[in-house]
């Protein structure tokens, strides 16, 4: 019986022929002998090989023997070689001897713990012990013992004496993440995990190293003691964080999510996830909105939604849509709808956050109608990635993870055009381009024009090497606000090859494009002022296509622009954070003008505070639902907990539009996805590409400075909230600027400076690092950061900055 | 069979330690003629003169350096492995002390061979007397215009750096030794790949051992032929044999491999007056004791080998009648679970076991059945461990059992010290102590 | 208190850093230079090399751990190590790390209260021949005896010169710690450090008349 273990990329004459047990296997030569045997079905008792970390073969727990050599070998690093003979436990009594030995000295030491430990039921030295150890144990002396438990960091708590010392979580946090933060401490016995005195474990991936260790040793304060694994109900899920798309486990029980974990998808985040995505899920236990309202009475859904509808109805046409980058693609195609059939508007907007005209034509040019522009397995074979007003770290940890990867595997070299240097692209290896915000525009435009006798070295370099095939351009969401840099990388991206991308922060956002919650976009990356694809719209809508508006609607800013100056009455808003909003104070100003406010909201804010009518929504978890990750990947997910009776948007969608006379059907998710399918790809990017000019760059007085701003991971987001062990890992809190400035500020590392604008200041610690020429650099939305609120302030926008606390 | 002085020959020689003393009795002679030869020819030379490392494991030395690629476009590395943290084993300590220059020489000459440019020294810390000589050394032959860019009017260049290390046993264990010298943990390393291929910084190198590599300028010097005039056929030339224990005269004794440890021990006047040999251990702790029945072996690796142990660092240390097997085996296996590096399962846990265990008999309360479970336990360490610590923790309790099995069973009841009074064994006067 | 890494420090440190071709190799003899100038390895010391190297604390720490040579306690003036490995314990190390322990009335790992001496119980020191040996701020005193410990002990806390077996006359652990460094101190010729162990061949092969095959350089 010969098995061929399938490999679609290995050509047959790079198979090798070995037996294990007897049993022949062809395998694509450089194999490991662990692997090979699993897919001959034989499982080889393992802990510190962990297939997407190198291996150690320190455990010894996965010895085998291979006929020759005088001693077992261990499979987790032994690659088969042709004609070799391997005997595993199920043929060996040396194997299995081996093995059993092991194993022994594992548990001598091991508190044996099971019942009050957090790994106890999915626990590989249980499992193991169980079905390969002895039935007692030889061992009688005193068991080795430790001070119980290390807190590595608020989230990550560290029990010593479970430990294995497989490694794995040491090897993941250098290997993997770069976070160099945890080390084997010690030597011998002793030997144990640990961090430095004066530094946590605070990095973005932490959580994953409780995942892979295979004991009890690592567990997370959020979880920890909460809960049995055979208690608990699992449920596939898509995060609802980023745009990263990460598959996840959801376990809950009695309709609570106890934990979450990581769920292989070698397409996407692989085995990994980021700390948000695993920790950050208790945003639903205090605020929930539990029922509709009406004028903040309570009232029953069918009333509050009848008195929407006619208030909308009254202001037909006077209605502006924010939806917030949250939705799932299915619910931002019922308020795409709704919009357009009931509403009778293209004045729907997904972006609170800054934006632009620009952007908004560079969606519909460059990434509306299902265009897969690039993916994370071709991050790993692109020669050259450049990113462009993209931190990934903080931004998008996953695709982060993977280029961290490609540049390990000295395949991909990485580029940023950048405000400042961050931990994240230092850990990649990357060459920076410092620019000043508004200088990106000019700086790829002469990147693309004069690159050959440009004297900047770094631009050569970054020309020759993005002009090879393959390679990737990212550029993030806070492009928007530079004034042609969408253009100008449109224009490079057609010049050299490269593959563009836009990698948004939320999981909603290119869902939102490609349902058209856009002034100018309908589904399918359809333009709204092209007749055919209106038509188009139409049918699959069943409505006249005479009944749809034709024309650009307006963008968030226009609307709330046009709700203070009256022009719009009445405004609906899904999942949105006033905080969020690009100027929160004109938000407010527009909540207090306009005649009808309707929230849709599973949380209570300041904002549902302020709705005429509130109504109760679902969260991700207790609703079916499509995230569009990135790539433009559909990420599917099913309903996990189904106790919380509150419906979906799109069925109150339905609701409304019913009430005003449209009759959508039930829109369930499957209706929806039918209709979505229907789409097509027959108007694929009508947009045209944007062309835009660079924005001039104010010339600064003394103590101005530029404003460069992003979001850490773990900042003050909303989704973020109840969750004090991951807030306790989040990155310090301080304004970064370069040298000169310092200097010139007569400031030193950790001195405190004020950034001013007309609306309120900041103090902060300094930090001193590279940061472009007169900029300045502050976390968007980590307290007492919050930029948007206070400073009313984006990137480029000029700021005060003087020394010690507000001058 | 005789003492062959050679590289000890002028260690009675005023101040034999400099430069000085080295060139006026021949020193550098070798390097200058391995310079005018291709770098092939010298490790031709080293090759068919048979020379096995010194280190322990006995490897031949120009074999070992034929493997490292040629025209590869990368730095290659020679490291010497000066750790010397065996117990029982002290001949690179004295050697380096007296003859420093000798390895310098040799060290230039197979950076030479194997195409290196820079060289690295691995001292352990704990003896900074020998650091300073070594270093010494290395100033000295630099300020002579041997090290440096373009030595002797050649293209060669040669930097050579003296490292100490910082107290870990494991750091003798090459690849650990490579890991502690690129400034990490002192861990053994994953084979493959071989330091040969990827060593120090990921680039082909050579480690030798201190002894190995001091040996080399004679060998150049006087060819192959006269290497192989001294010893057998499988273990050529000489070696620096270091006799300590219950012997008259302890101390280093240079002779031709394959002289039988009895002619050794003669010339250290015996076992101490008044008492006869016990056990002996040929070359460190980490291989096999040897009794009585053993003296007339000769010293060489096969036929150690044969006897069921090992040549090792050559270093017997000799032990007497009043002597507990017990005790000695107990210390050493403490040895052992200190210096296990805790990378993999059976060198950490199980060396923490035995101790445990054996601390029982020492007090004359072991268990019989213990007895086995020892036994389980060095079989459940050997062949298993990561790297050769493991094993040479799982050795000494085997091999005192072959011999010495009633006195582990005494010690089960009466403890050893009550049968083996301490004090007898001491090299001083001691008034009684019980 | 725990002496600062100043300014000075760390060129020191940068300067064994460009000693190697990539410097994270001089992380040991960067740790001694700690120990020498701090008498341990702290939390600071461990900053300061992560900080020259570039590395991560934990990195660094990982490695301090590691090595039985750094302490992360303060060391006293004088470090004295006692072998008592098997042979060395054997021929009478035990018995003179009782006698040590007794008259220093702290056991291993321990200081003095007055901070003259830090006791430690050490592993085999490559000196077999002179067992049994001891060392104080690890320079060796071979063959030593039960009344040369109490000697030694009493000239060292009077301050009266020390001079070790092996030749080097006796400071501080911080000056040895220095040379571990790689900062060399001129102190090889203090003594001859050759011995009658060392020699005990070369003068039996003299005496027999006994050589190797004839050849040169010997
Ligand atoms: C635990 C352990 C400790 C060792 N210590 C030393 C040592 O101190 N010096 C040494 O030369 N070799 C030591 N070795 C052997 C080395 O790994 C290696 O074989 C040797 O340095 C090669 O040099 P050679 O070929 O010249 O013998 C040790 C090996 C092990 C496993
Ligand atoms: S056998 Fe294992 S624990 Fe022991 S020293 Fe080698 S790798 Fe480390
Ligand atoms: S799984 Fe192979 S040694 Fe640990």
């Amino acid at each position: 019986m010969t098995q061929v273990v399938e490999n679609k990329e290995t050509a047959a004459q790079d198979l090798i022929t070995c037996t294990i047990d007897d049993i022949e296997i062809q395998v694509p030569k450089d194999t490991l002998i662990i692997r090979a045997a699993e897919k001959l079905g034989t499982y080889i008792p393992r802990f510190c090989d962990h297939p997407a970390l190198a291996p150690v073969a320190a455990c010894r727990m996965c010895l085998v023997e291979i006929e020759g050599m005088p001693k077992p070998q261990p499979s987790c690093a032994v690659t088969l070689s042709e004609g070799m003979k391997v005997r595993t436990q199920l043929t060996s009594e040396i194997a299995k001897g081996a093995q059993e030995g092991v194993m022994e000295f594992l548990l001598i030491n091991h508190p044996l713990d099971c019942p009050v430990c957090d790994k106890g039921g999915e626990c590989p030295l249980q499992n193991q012990a169980m079905s390969d150890g002895r039935p007692d144990s030889r061992f009688e002396i005193e068991k080795r013992t430790f001070d119980k438990p290390v807190e590595l960091s608020t989230e990550i708590l560290l029990d010593r004496e479970r430990c294995v010392e497989c490694a794995r979580c040491t090897r993941f946090s250098e290997e993997i993440a770069g976070d160099k933060f945890i080390e084997f401490l010690e030597r011998g016995t002793k030997q144990q995990i640990g961090i430095a005195e004066d530094e946590p474990f605070n990095s973005y991936f932490s959580g994953n190293t409780v995942q892979i260790c295979p004991v009890g040793a690592l567990t997370s304060s959020a979880y920890r003691f909460r809960s049995r694994p055979f208690d608990l109900v699992s449920a596939q899920t898509t995060c609802e964080h980023c745009a990263a798309g990460c598959n996840l486990r959801t376990d809950y029980r009695r309709e609570t999510v106890m934990r979450r974990l990581a769920w292989e998808d070698k397409n996407v985040n692989e085995d990994w996830n980021c700390d948000k995505g695993r920790f950050a899920f208790a945003y639903l236990k205090d605020k929930r909105v539990t029922r509709a309202r009406v004028m903040g009475q309570a009232a029953l859904l069918p009333d509050a939604v009848e008195y929407a509808a006619q208030e909308l109805t009254k202001h037909k046409g006077k209605v502006g849509v924010l939806t917030g980058g949250r939705l799932t693609l299915e619910d931002a195609w019922s308020y795409s709808k709704f919009t357009r059939v009931a509403l009778k508007t293209n004045n729907v907007d997904f972006r609170n956050r800054p934006h632009s005209q620009e952007e908004a034509e560079f969606l519909a040019h460059s990434v509306a109608g299902g265009i897969i522009t690039a993916t994370y397995k071709e991050i790993e074979s692109a020669p050259s990635v450049l990113l462009v007003n993209f931190e990934p770290e903080e931004e998008s940890p996953i695709v982060f993870l993977r280029l961290r990867k490609a540049v390990a595997n000295k395949k991909t070299k990485v580029f940023a055009i950048t405000h400042l240097e961050t931990k994240g692209l230092t850990k990649l290896g990357s060459k920076n381009i410092l620019v000043r915000p508004g200088d990106e525009t000019k700086l790829v435009r002469d990147a693309l024009a004069q690159w050959s006798n440009n004297t900047n070295n770094l631009i050569e370099k970054l020309h020759s090497q993005i002009s090879k095939p393959g390679s990737i351009i990212f550029v993030g969401e806070r492009a928007a606000v530079i004034p042609g840099l969408l253009s100008a990388l449109v224009e490079l991206s057609t010049a050299t090859g490269a593959k563009l991308s836009w990698i948004p922060r939320r999981a909603g956002e290119r869902g939102a494009v490609e349902v058209g919650l856009l002034p100018n976009l309908l589904p399918g990356g359809r333009v709204t002022t092209d007749e055919e694809s209106v038509a188009e719209i139409a049918a699959i809508w069943g409505v006249d296509v005479k009944d749809l508006p034709h024309t650009r609607g307006l963008c968030a800013e226009e609307i709330i622009d046009a709700a203070i100056s009256g022009e719009i009455k009445a405004l609906v808003l899904a999942g949105l954070e006033i905080k969020d909003y690009p100027q929160p104070a004109k938000l407010l100003a527009a909540l207090e003008k306009v005649e009808f406010i309707l929230s849709l909201s599973i949380n209570e804010s300041d904002l549902t505070q302020k709705a005429d009518v509130v109504l109760p929504v679902a969260a991700v978890t207790e609703k079916a639902g499509t995230f569009v990750n990135w790539e433009g990947r559909p990420r599917p997910f099913g309903k996990a907990m189904t106790q919380n009776k509150s419906l979906s948007d799109s069925r109150i969608i339905s609701m409304l539009a019913d009430a005003m006379g449209h009759d959508f059907g039930p829109l369930t998710t499957s209706d929806i996805r039918q209709d979505l399918s229907a789409l097509g790809v027959t108007a694929r990017n009508q947009g045209k590409a944007p062309k835009y000019q660079a924005g001039l760059i104010p010339s600064l007085g003394d103590n101005q400075m530029l404003l460069s701003t992003f979001n850490q991971l773990i900042d003050d987001g909303a989704l973020q909230a109840g969750e004090p062990h991951l807030a306790g890992t989040r990155r310090e809190t301080v304004a970064k600027i370069n040298a000169a400035a310092a200097e010139k500020l007569q400031i030193k590392n950790g001195e405190t400076l004020t950034v001013t604008t007309s609306t309120g200041s900041i103090t902060l610690p300094v930090e001193i690092c590279q940061v472009a020429d007169s900029v300045i650099w502050l976390p968007t939305n980590s307290a007492p950061s919050s930029v948007r609120q206070i400073l009313n302030a984006h990137d480029g926008s000029v700021v005060m900055v003087s020394k010690g606390l507000n001058a | 069979m005789a003492l062959t002085p050679i590289l000890t020959a002028n260690w009675d020689k005023p101040k034999s330690w400099t430069f000085d003393t080295y060139t006026a009795t021949g020193g550098y002679q070798g390097l200058k003629k391995a310079l005018k030869m291709a770098p092939d020819e010298v490790i031709n030379i080293v090759k068919d003169s048979g020379l096995r490392g010194r280190g322990g494991a006995g490897f031949p030395t120009g074999l070992k350096w034929s493997f490292v690629p040629q025209n590869d476009g990368k730095p290659h590395y020679l490291v010497v492995n000066a750790d010397e943290s065996e117990p029982g084993a002290c001949k690179d300590i004295p050697l380096m002390l007296a003859n420093p220059h000798a390895l310098v020489e040799g060290v230039i000459i197979a950076s030479y061979a194997i195409r290196a440019k820079e060289a690295f020294i691995y001292i352990r810390g704990e003896v900074p007397h020998v650091i300073r000589r070594v270093s010494d050394a290395v100033e000295q032959a630099k300020a002579n215009g041997l090290i440096g860019k373009n030595i002797l009017g050649t293209d060669f260049s040669i930097n050579i750096v003296v490292h100490a290390g910082a107290g870990a046993y494991i750091c003798g264990e090459e690849t650990a030794l490579l890991d502690s010298l690129e400034g990490r943990r002192g861990q053994p390393r994953l084979k493959p790949p071989f330091p040969a291929v990827a060593g120090l910084y990921a680039s082909p190198t050579v480690i030798n051992n201190a002894e190995t590599i001091a040996a080399v300028p004679v060998i150049v010097l006087n060819g192959a032929d006269w290497h192989k005039s001294m010893g057998t056929e499988k273990s050529p030339g000489f070696k620096l044999f270091a006799l300590s224990g219950h012997v008259e005269r302890p101390g280093i004794y240079e002779a031709a491999l394959g002289t039988p440890f009895s002619e050794l021990l003669e010339y250290a006047g015996g076992v101490r007056k008044g008492h006869k040999l016990k056990f002996w251990i040929p070359g460190g702790s980490s291989v096999p004791m040897l009794t009585p029945e053993h003296v007339d072996i000769p010293m060489t690796y096969e036929d150690l080998q044969a006897a069921g142990t090992m040549l090792g660092t050559g270093t017997p240390m000799i032990f007497d009648e009043t002597v507990s097997v017990v005790r000695a085996v107990s210390r050493w296996i403490e040895f052992y679970k200190h210096e296990s590096c805790g990378k993999c399962t059976p060198c950490r846990e199980g060396t923490g076991w035995m101790v445990g265990l054996l601390e029982k008999f020492e007090h004359g309360e072991g268990k019989h059945a213990d007895l086995d479970l020892l036994h389980d336990i060095s079989a459940q360490i050997a062949g298993r461990s990561f790297c050769a610590l493991g094993d040479a923790a799982a050795t000494p309790f085997p091999a005192a059992m072959k011999y010495f099995k009633d006195e582990f069973e005494q010690a089960e009841t009466i403890a050893p010290h009550t049968v083996f009074p301490f004090e007898k064994s001491h090299k001083f006067e001691t008034a009684s102590v019980s | 208190m725990i002496a600062p890494i100043t300014e000075t420090d760390f060129k020191q440190l940068d300067q064994l850093a460009k000693k190697y071709p990539e410097r994270r190799s001089a992380l040991l003899p960067m740790l001694h230079y700690v120990q020498s100038v701090q008498g341990q390895i702290s939390p600071a010391g461990i900053s300061a090399c992560a900080n020259v190297l570039d590395l991560t604390p934990a990195e660094v720490a990982a490695v301090a751990t590691f090595y039985t040579m750094f302490k992360r306690f303060p060391l006293g003036k004088h470090h004295i190590g006692v072998c008592t490995n098997s042979l060395c314990a054997i021929l009478g190390g035990d018995e003179l790390w009782r006698e040590l322990s007794e008259t220093l009335g702290v056991g291993h790992d321990e200081t003095t209260e007055d901070r003259m001496f830090t006791l430690e119980r050490i592993e085999c020191q490559a000196a077999c021949t002179m067992a049994p040996v001891l060392t104080v701020n690890w320079e060796f005193f071979d063959n030593m005896t039960p009344n040369k410990v109490r000697e030694l002990i009493e000239k060292l806390k009077s301050g009266a010169p020390v001079q070790s077996t092996r030749g080097a006359v006796i400071t501080s652990i911080a000056d040895t710690e220095r040379v571990l460094a790689g900062f060399n101190d001129g102190k090889s010729e203090e003594g001859e450090a050759i011995d009658d162990a060392m020699l005990a061949g070369l003068q039996v092969a003299k005496a027999r008349g006994m050589r190797a095959p004839r050849g040169e350089g010997f």
